[in-house]
């Protein structure tokens, strides 16, 4: 895929008693985002494990998102104050270990929030298609990390053109 | 070191522990961990610049804990801890691991160790946890022994290896760490070494669904380092002991040192150092930082 036509992927972990909604109340109020995040609806943002975030990024996604409800709005009370905690960590080892930080980008959305959700989305979307892929997560997916030249075909036709004509010659 | 061992056998034949879990020298400059159930078998207890193990990763396992209990009673065990392996022992407590009653911690006035066996102990060797140590007396104990003596003086290498990292752009540290990640054989010594990886079952070894690739593809690689990393921040005490085990020298404590540094940054928390206060990440504050959120 060339450059111009690129989308970004993005995976929205949302959890279901506020961003959820809030996503429902964007759609009915016919507000219109950018359709590159893929949202997975989880129970609380206090369940989303780190692993899942990896295995987002393992499986192509060029950036992640978090939603849930404000502090002190969460249906299970603390949810969200414990996976504030969490969060604030993952992230720092994460631009630690050289994920930038708009990579991953957390937000609350409360259920009234329509408006609210649309805006976070359509932000996310543009700072990550400023980024540009995530190819250093993808290299890893190949047996070997081979740098390929960045356009393949315009470095390996001259070269193939001069054998071609020199075989031709003989 | 006659006193550690009149010691250890004074509590083995009153019965007040049931074992007692300490070192035993194998050669000039190595120690291996021993545990000793029989009075006269104390005198083979050592305490040197060369007892590089931390013994806190024995008082989670099951057969360890079983020594405890005999004939329906409870008993206490006995270890021999260095200041920083206390450390280790209140995390446990803190996480409900252990029983603060039920350990009797024979722990000693600290110089510092050697950075691995066979070294000589001088400023050059000595192991990095050493070189910014502030506890050379440890903060609980029921006995203390040996001599207060001078720490050698030392480089803190890693904290300038760090900041080094940190003048990285992303995309170079990206690199860095997946060369570095690359060389796990995924051997999990790293885990078995760790007082603080108690879970029965670790994320790695639950492969339905697969989570964490179990195969020593980078891919896996990286995902079980900055996973183990992960669980780790807020409750690393900075024992060392995944730097020394790990075969393929990744540099782990590096790591975990970044993830300590953070924590107390952010919450002004170190880990293992209060039987107090609540474990950083199973409690929370309503006033948390809350800058990271949209």
């Amino acid at each position: 895929m060339d450059k111009q036509n690129w989308e970004p992927k993005i995976v929205a972990f949302v959890c279901n008693w506020c961003t959820y909604t809030g996503a429902d109340l964007a759609g009915t109020s016919r507000l219109k985002y950018p359709a590159n995040c893929k949202l997975i609806r989880v129970m609380c943002s206090g369940s989303i494990d780190p692993v899942f975030i990896l295995k987002a990024f393992e499986r192509g996604a060029d950036g992640v998102l978090v939603s849930g409800c404000h502090p002190n709005d969460c249906h299970y009370n603390a949810g969200n104050f414990h996976a504030r905690r969490r969060w604030d960590f993952f992230h720092k080892l994460l631009d630690f270990i050289g994920i930038e930080k708009g990579r991953l980008q957390f937000s609350w959305i409360s259920a009234s929030e329509g408006k609210k959700f649309a805006d976070v989305i359509t932000k996310v979307t543009e700072d990550i298609k400023a980024m540009g892929q995530f190819t250093s997560y993808k290299k890893m997916n190949s047996e070997f990390t081979v740098d390929f030249p960045a356009d393949l075909a315009e470095l390996e036709e001259p070269v193939l053109q001069e054998s071609f004509d020199k075989e031709t010659v003989k | 070191m006659n006193e550690l061992i009149k010691h250890a056998k004074e509590l083995l034949e009153k019965g007040e522990v049931a074992a007692v879990i300490g070192y035993r020298q194998v050669s000039e400059k190595r120690t291996k961990p021993v545990i000793i159930t029989e009075p006269e078998e104390t005198r083979a207890l050592v305490f040197n610049e060369y007892c590089l193990n931390n013994l806190a990763v024995y008082l989670t396992k099951a057969r360890i804990k079983l020594l405890g209990r005999k004939n329906n009673k409870s008993f206490k065990l006995a270890i021999t801890a260095k200041p920083c392996d206390v450390h280790s022992i209140v995390a446990l407590i803190q996480e409900n691991q252990i029983d603060r009653d039920k350990i009797h911690i024979i722990s000693f006035n600290c110089h510092g160790v050697v950075k691995d066996f066979g070294f000589d102990f001088n400023g050059d060797n000595l192991s990095s946890k050493c070189i910014t140590c502030e506890t050379h007396k440890p903060l609980y104990y029921d006995k203390l022994l040996g001599e207060v003596k001078e720490t050698p003086q030392a480089r803190d290498s890693a904290l300038e290896r760090i900041k080094e990292i940190e003048r990285m752009p992303h995309n170079e540290r990206f690199e860095f760490f997946r060369s570095e990640f690359d060389k796990c054989i995924k051997c999990y010594a790293c885990r078995a070494v760790c007082p603080l990886c108690y879970c029965q079952r670790c994320i790695t070894d639950k492969t339905i669904p697969c989570w964490i690739e179990t195969s020593s593809h980078q891919r896996g690689n990286f995902a079980w380092n900055v996973i183990r990393a992960f669980h780790l921040s807020g409750r690393c005490t900075g024992c060392g002991e995944c730097d020394r085990v790990c075969p393929a020298d990744i540099p782990l404590s590096l790591i975990n040192r970044k993830m300590t540094i953070e924590a107390n940054n952010l919450f002004s928390f170190v880990s293992g150092r209060s039987l107090e206060t609540p474990t950083l990440v199973g409690s929370f504050n309503e006033k948390d930082n809350d800058e990271l959120f949209m």
